[in-house]
């Protein structure tokens, strides 16, 4: 295992009387790609700020390469910054742009000038070094932010939603450019989004946070199949979460039915969470299944179907590429790998039978952003 | 629709012409004839005896503008890094004394300065020996600094408050220090407010006459005082007069034309410019 490049131990941060980090651990691998995932307001930027040297911690110590640099300016780190909305020098060409952080650091211009034409053609924009910015579009813009910070040869890349303004199609693209460059320089990357699908994607270790604390830390596979809470279960992806009870290990009672699963160590008769991914459930026919309830929702998503089906009152959602009748009387049928236990938190029960806080969580940050956008202010 | 567009400004249109470009024409008529109404060159010939008024006022103007510049910028830069409440109240204490009635603005100086004014008298009860304050070319400076000022600050403030903090920050990241932060984008990003600080300063500060009259006396004459008596004093002569104002426009023409060189085209970025 590698050593650690960036340690943070015990970090609080509050603004205005808001505490917006709460005693935070996180501990980062040297060329590590690693995504803070979690909803507008959770803290995320502010751990970024803070690694960056624009925030100072209230308590607790920043590391970089063992060493503690709460004290450090942000101009004397050796991590560099893509901000959110590029903040690109308006006044410089993109030349120039990508030139600066070189330039302040007293490089020969021949130096200069081989690291910025090999920099403007890893990111692809060679041939635009005398481009004005406004010029550009933003996802070139996007490019040239990158190409600034890695001209730098920062040991950490810090990247503050830089995928956010673009649209979908160049987002994708950017997100395989983005993970392309990762492996080609071995820079660390730490990356902040709300984008599940962006953070599952790219990573290779997702720290999800809520409320200005981590939720769960693990690789996109255990983030998504076993999520610690249903705060995490709900995040990422969709999901249906429901009351159980643990009766003994592999054994798990829930929708008035008994279940085989592969969860043990619970203790018995215990109180949990199971989740049940819309896309692990079958549907079956009726009589050859413990569960039956009727079809009250049909959606079509392009991919497969989107169905929700009246379970004794329960609402569950389930994703199938098998078109079924709306009205229509179903069966269930779960695998013991399908079924995932959780321990009660906090978040129990927040998220109703099926829950649609995915979607409520997505336009709510909508609805945030454009209000952050409108202030003109960072996000917390 | 066109003709529509056309209607719509043609009030504005007519205003011009009867209001600016007609009296344009007539300060050059004036210039370019004697008393008679026939045409000489005479008048802007006679304007390089004067040549050392309009050094002076160039000189004096130049001053004031730089004052203004090396007082505005840093208090424009702090008030707005302050609270937005304190930005406002500030700002409102900039403009306060523009709403006030400039004459009045200018005597008060005059009671300050003047050799039995409250300096003095204060200076004369401490023991200490009366200074010739007024009618020297410093108060005319003062006058200027003092009235112009704020036209120095409201550019300057407006392009500073809306740089971007995240481009400042990104140049912290990049690893400028303060001072190269400041170098090498707060002042270029600033430029377009500098510039038009600059010309909306030095366009009057060249052109004022009360305040030289005021607070220079007789021995600090500038442009405007020369041009004010070719029309109004004891020197009347309009074609004169004419003949200066224009050489003047041409002087603030070519100051502005040099001006905006430096301003590389990105007056856009905010700040008033003329």
């Amino acid at each position: 295992m590698t050593s650690s490049i960036i340690a943070l131990k015990n970090i609080s941060v509050s603004y205005d009387g808001e505490q917006v980090l709460k005693n935070f651990n996180l501990t980062i691998r040297d060329g590590e790609f690693v995504t803070l995932l979690g909803p507008s307001g959770c803290g995320k930027t502010t751990v970024l700020r803070a690694i960056g040297g624009f925030v100072s911690p209230e308590t607790g110590d920043v590391f970089f390469n063992e060493r503690k640099i709460n004290e450090l300016p942000p101009h004397k780190r050796a991590v560099n910054t893509i901000f959110q909305k590029y903040a690109l020098f308006p006044h410089l060409n993109v030349y120039d742009n990508v030139a600066f952080g070189m330039r302040i650091k007293g490089k020969s211009n021949a130096e200069v000038k081989k690291t910025v034409t090999e920099m403007l053609e890893l990111v692809n924009l060679t041939g635009y070094s005398h481009r004005g910015i406004s010029q550009l579009s933003g996802g070139q813009q996007q490019r040239v932010a990158i190409a600034r910070a890695l001209a730098n040869d920062p040991k950490v890349l810090l990247l503050d939603e830089p995928l956010g303004a673009l649209d979908l199609k160049l987002r994708k693209d950017m997100q395989v450019e983005l993970k392309k460059i990762q492996q080609q320089t071995g820079i660390t990357f730490i990356f902040v989004t709300h984008d599940q699908e962006e953070a599952l994607s790219m990573s290779d270790t997702v720290v999800v946070m809520d409320k200005g604390e981590i939720q769960q830390i693990g690789s996109p596979t255990d983030i998504y199949n076993e999520p610690e809470n249903a705060f995490v279960a709900d995040f990422i992806g969709e999901s249906n979460i429901l009351d159980g009870l643990m009766l003994e290990d592999f054994k798990v009672r829930f929708a008035g039915h008994v279940f085989e699963c592969l969860d043990r160590g619970f203790g018995k008769n215990k109180p949990v969470d199971v989740v049940i991914r819309p896309e692990d459930i079958d549907v079956v026919s009726p009589d050859a299944s413990l569960i039956v309830g009727e079809v009250t929702g049909v959606t079509f998503k392009g991919m497969h179907y989107e169905f929700i089906i009246d379970i004794d009152g329960f609402k569950w959602l389930i994703q199938s590429t098998d078109f079924q009748e709306l009205g229509s009387t179903v069966g269930l049928s779960l695998m013991p790998d399908d079924i995932h236990v959780m321990n009660k938190s906090e978040y129990s029960g927040t998220f109703g039978d099926y829950s649609t806080f995915s979607d409520e969580m997505e336009e709510d940050m909508l609805l945030e952003e454009t209000a952050e956008i409108g202030e003109g202010g960072d996000e917390n | 629709m066109k003709t529509k567009s056309k209607l719509l400004t043609a009030p504005y249109s007519i205003w011009m012409v009867v209001f600016i470009v007609i009296p344009m024409i007539l300060v050059a008529y004036f210039a370019f004839t004697d008393k008679q109404g026939s045409f000489t060159i005479d008048n802007v010939i006679r304007v390089g005896q004067y040549s050392n008024v309009f050094l002076r006022s160039i000189w004096l103007g130049l001053l004031a503008t730089a004052i203004s510049l090396l007082l505005g910028y840093p208090f424009a830069y702090i008030l707005s890094k302050t609270s937005f409440k304190t930005q406002n109240v500030m700002i409102m204490l900039v403009m306060l004394p523009m709403w006030m009635n400039f004459l009045l603005r200018t005597y008060s100086w005059m009671t300050l300065l003047e050799n039995n004014g409250l300096i003095n008298n204060m200076l004369a009860a401490l023991g200490l020996p009366r200074l010739q304050l007024i009618n020297t070319p410093g108060a005319v400076v003062l006058g200027m600094v003092y009235n112009y000022i704020p036209y120095m600050i409201l550019p300057l403030y407006n392009v500073l408050t809306k740089m971007d903090g995240s481009v400042i920050e990104a140049a912290q990241d990049l690893g400028a220090d303060y001072k190269k932060v400041f170098l090498k984008v707060v002042l270029p990003m600033s430029m377009p407010g500098v510039i038009s600080g600059i010309t909306m300063v030095f366009v009057p500060a060249v052109s004022t006459f009360i305040i030289s009259k005021m607070l220079g006396g007789g021995a600090n004459l500038l442009i405007g005082d020369l041009i004010d008596m070719q029309f109004l004093g004891s020197a009347y002569n309009p074609n004169l007069g004419s003949a200066i104002s224009l050489v003047l426009m041409v002087i603030i023409l070519i100051c502005m034309g040099i001006m905006n060189q430096f301003d590389d085209g990105e007056a856009n970025e905010g700040g008033i410019l003329i």
